[in-house]
């Protein structure tokens, strides 16, 4: 049995270009990228090559990006870097459905004495602009909001947000991680300061990852020890990886368009059927349907049944889905981002996400509906009066 | 398609059961392996203590090994109410108790099994050593072939109904023949020592009980730590201050801190006098027991039973005669005087192999 993969806003399986491109530096060749000699020479190419593709699909820079190892290397950068640069403690604006790297950095920053205002999304899975701009201030240091959402995959007002802070003088952080190579992403439409981007999400390999700086935005390295990325990041770069980094970004940006059409259909496939294959009332309820949000990603509750196991069962049926986040422990907690939209525990710790990627299959997508259809109909019967979870 | 859950702690006696089943699952039967997060160890260096974080990551490369999908349940909560509360409710009652029996009765073969019906899964394995056999009346629970490793006595509360839907494939195995089998496998676990120390206590019981009622004041809002108890003799005569009356165990020696003739031992601990009650050693000798909370593994005889009782895991086993009362409440006489009756602690029935069932110990006779 061939097993389905639906958990694509997890990461994704590599592009065969990016593939391609990684394969000589895992075996021909090899070279670090500050050595003077040939090997170095080439290793040099390879990354700054990656670098220019990573700036194109961005509408950026070459300069401007600077390779990390991770999304969360990245955002944690911005953050701690804001706060080396004050001479005070100041504050800060983010939102409540941030990713993990972003919340907890600031709450480590609110630790040393730092206000923090966390802007709730609304129902719809949005934050409203307005609110994140009614709540910047004089010393507000730093305003960050993510560009799709990892869990329901809804877009937020980056553009508008990012308008008011630029009048006021504060810069603004956007985590683009979800979005890139999913929808156009442009550094200038959008008029942040900071935009982070990682490969694994959009069928590049895990280990590499970059922060945007526009061109005259200072950034300090938080790791010390090597000259590397213009004293902006030190560290041997992962030549492999980034290789791989850029190719997937050359893919992203030559199939952008075919990829929105071919995730949305994916997507609207499982999103039209699914009504007659959980029938019933209460059903199953799909989020955030009527708000602006990436084409691979389906956010539904299935009443009274219990999202964990529900997870466990598909898995052994063979098709990989997630709950929310996944965490480190490998256990369930009730999303964080779906508490901050206002559902209830219950409905949060019944909540299944389904993304969808470039190598998914139409007929996978029926095979899914089969699969859930039976699964939820047999954990009904085995709990027919479920409570989802001892308060 | 059939579906058996493997209750994996990261050890070696479960990782080897896992290993085992994966390898043995006949046509049509699917293997998972389950890990119950049962305790926050966060800080903790948790390895080899069971269910620890270390461990569930163990337990995950092992599934691997094994070639079975590997999934981790979180349980704190009930485990929190139905083991560590009481432990800590036993110790400040003056017993002495025996979380694992709990464990097992209610987290491993109560709960687990309850969830992995949810997931579809409608047997559980573990890597216990005790025997299931077919028996005229449903299924018995028997003592593991390797009787040095026999774990039949924490396993005394489980109904037929639960060991129906159990797997013990390691109680007709030796400890030698499983690390065996961990080493030819190559299991990350094989090197693995025994774990045998209260899982989810790091350092001394009894400072472990002072921090729970401390970090609890609201549940134990009338326990008066560390307050001295008295020492007096089975006569009431006060022989002196002793530490808090939950720090001591019934058949404890060392640390009285009392000058005698002869050694004393503590024979019973009384909370609401807060006394301790210590004396020579004979005295420690009890010629029988009260329990509650009767459980027979089977349907219960009408009548009093002859059969050989267990009055701690480790203990050798007396005949004794078992006298069933009203409401689960049981009265034991042994053949031949005891020592170390603690209170808290389960008394197990055997007749040869089979668990018939068992009691907990209330007191002495």
């Amino acid at each position: 049995m061939a097993f389905v993969y639906l958990d694509n806003n997890a990461t994704t399986p590599l592009h065969p270009r990016a593939r391609e491109a990684m394969l000589p530096w895992l075996g021909e060749t090899h070279g670090n990228p500050s050595s003077i000699h040939r090997f170095g020479q080439a290793a040099r190419n390879a990354v700054e090559e990656a670098r220019e593709r990573v700036a194109a699909l961005l509408g950026a820079r070459a300069p401007e990006v600077v390779f990390t190892a991770s999304g969360t290397e990245a955002n944690n950068a911005v953050l701690f870097h804001v706060e080396a640069k004050a001479d005070r403690p100041g504050h800060l604006v983010i939102t409540a459905f941030e990713h993990p790297s972003i919340r907890e950095a600031a709450a480590r920053l609110a630790e040393r004495g730092w206000e923090v205002t966390r802007v709730s999304p609304g129902e719809d899975g949005v934050v409203p602009a307005a609110k994140m701009i009614d709540a910047l201030r004089p010393d507000t240091r730093l305003a960050t909001l993510m560009l799709a959402n990892n869990e329901v995959g809804t877009l937020q007002p980056v553009a508008e947000v990012a308008a008011a802070c630029r009048r006021r003088g504060i810069p603004v952080l956007c985590d683009a991680v979800q979005a890139v190579g999913k929808i156009p992403v442009d550094v200038d439409d959008l008029g942040v300061d900071y935009l982070t981007v990682g490969a694994h999400k959009f069928h590049g390999p895990l280990g590499a990852a970059a922060l945007w700086v526009r061109k005259g935005v200072e950034i300090t390295s938080y790791l010390v020890g090597g000259g590397q990325e213009r004293r902006r990041r030190a560290g041997t770069e992962n030549v492999a990886a980034l290789a791989g980094f850029g190719e997937a970004a050359a893919a992203a940006a030559d199939e952008l368009a075919e990829r929105r059409t071919f995730l949305a259909g994916l997507r609207d496939r499982f999103e039209s059927e699914l009504p007659q294959r959980l029938p019933g009332t209460p059903g199953a309820v799909l989020h955030c349907t009527g708000s602006p949000r990436l084409p691979n990603t389906s956010h539904l509750a299935v009443s009274g049944v219990e999202g964990e196991s529900l997870l466990i069962r598909l898995d052994v049926a063979g098709f990989a889905v997630s709950t929310g986040s996944a965490c480190s422990s490998g256990t369930v907690e009730p999303s964080k981002t779906l508490l901050a939209m206002g559902l209830s525990r219950e409905e949060a710790l019944s909540s299944l996400r389904v993304s969808f990627g470039m190598m998914n299959r139409p007929e996978e997508v029926d095979r899914f509906l089969d699969a859930l259809a039976r699964e939820v109909a047999e954990l009904r019967r085995v709990m027919p009066h479920s409570i989802v979870e001892v308060a | 398609m059939s579906l058996t859950a493997v209750a994996m702690s990261g050890g070696l006696d479960s990782s080897v059961t896992a290993w085992l089943l994966a390898r043995q699952a006949p046509e049509g039967r699917s293997v998972i392996g389950l890990s119950m997060l049962l305790w926050d160890h966060s800080g903790v260096e948790a390895h080899g203590r069971c269910c620890g974080a270390l461990d569930l990551g163990d337990a995950r490369r092992v599934a691997q090994q094994a070639g079975i999908p590997h999934y981790t349940l979180r349980m704190d909560e009930e485990f929190r109410q139905k083991v560590v509360d009481p432990f800590v409710e036993d110790y400040l009652a003056g017993r002495t108790p025996s979380p694992c029996v709990r464990c097992n009765t209610w987290i491993k073969f109560d709960l687990l099994l309850e969830r992995a019906r949810r997931l579809g899964a409608e047997r559980v394995a573990t890597g216990h050593y005790a025997r299931i056999l077919d028996g005229p009346e449903g299924p018995e629970l028997h003592t593991a072939v390797d009787a040095g490793k026999d774990q039949s006595y924490y396993l005394f509360e489980l109904t037929q109904e639960q060991l129906a839907a159990s797997d013990f494939p390691l109680g007709e195995m030796t400890k030698r023949q499983v690390r065996e089998i961990a080493c030819e496998a190559g299991l990350v676990v094989a090197g693995k020592g025994e774990s045998m120390e209260v899982c989810f206590v790091s350092g001394g019981v009894r400072e472990f009980v002072e921090a729970q009622v401390a970090e609890h004041p609201d549940r134990y809002a009338e326990v008066a730590l560390a307050a001295p108890s008295r020492l007096v003799d089975t006569g009431g005569r006060e022989l002196g201050e002793g530490q808090p009356f939950y720090r001591y165990t019934v058949g404890q020696r060392r640390g009285l801190g009392l000058a005698a003739k002869s050694p004393l031992f503590v024979l019973a601990i009384e909370p609401e006098e807060n006394r301790v009650v210590v004396g020579e050693e004979r005295e420690l000798l009890a010629p029988g027991l009260s329990g509650e909370r009767l459980h027979w593994s089977g349907p219960a005889p009408k009548d009093a039973i002859e059969a050989t009782v267990k009055i701690r895991s480790r203990h050798p086993g007396v005949a004794a005669r078992i006298r069933p009362l009203e409401k689960g409440k049981v009265e034991i006489d042994f053949a031949e005087p005891q020592r170390g009756v603690t209170p808290g602690q389960a008394a197990v029935f055997y007749r040869g192999t089979r668990v018939l069932g068992g009691c907990w110990i209330q007191g002495r006779l």
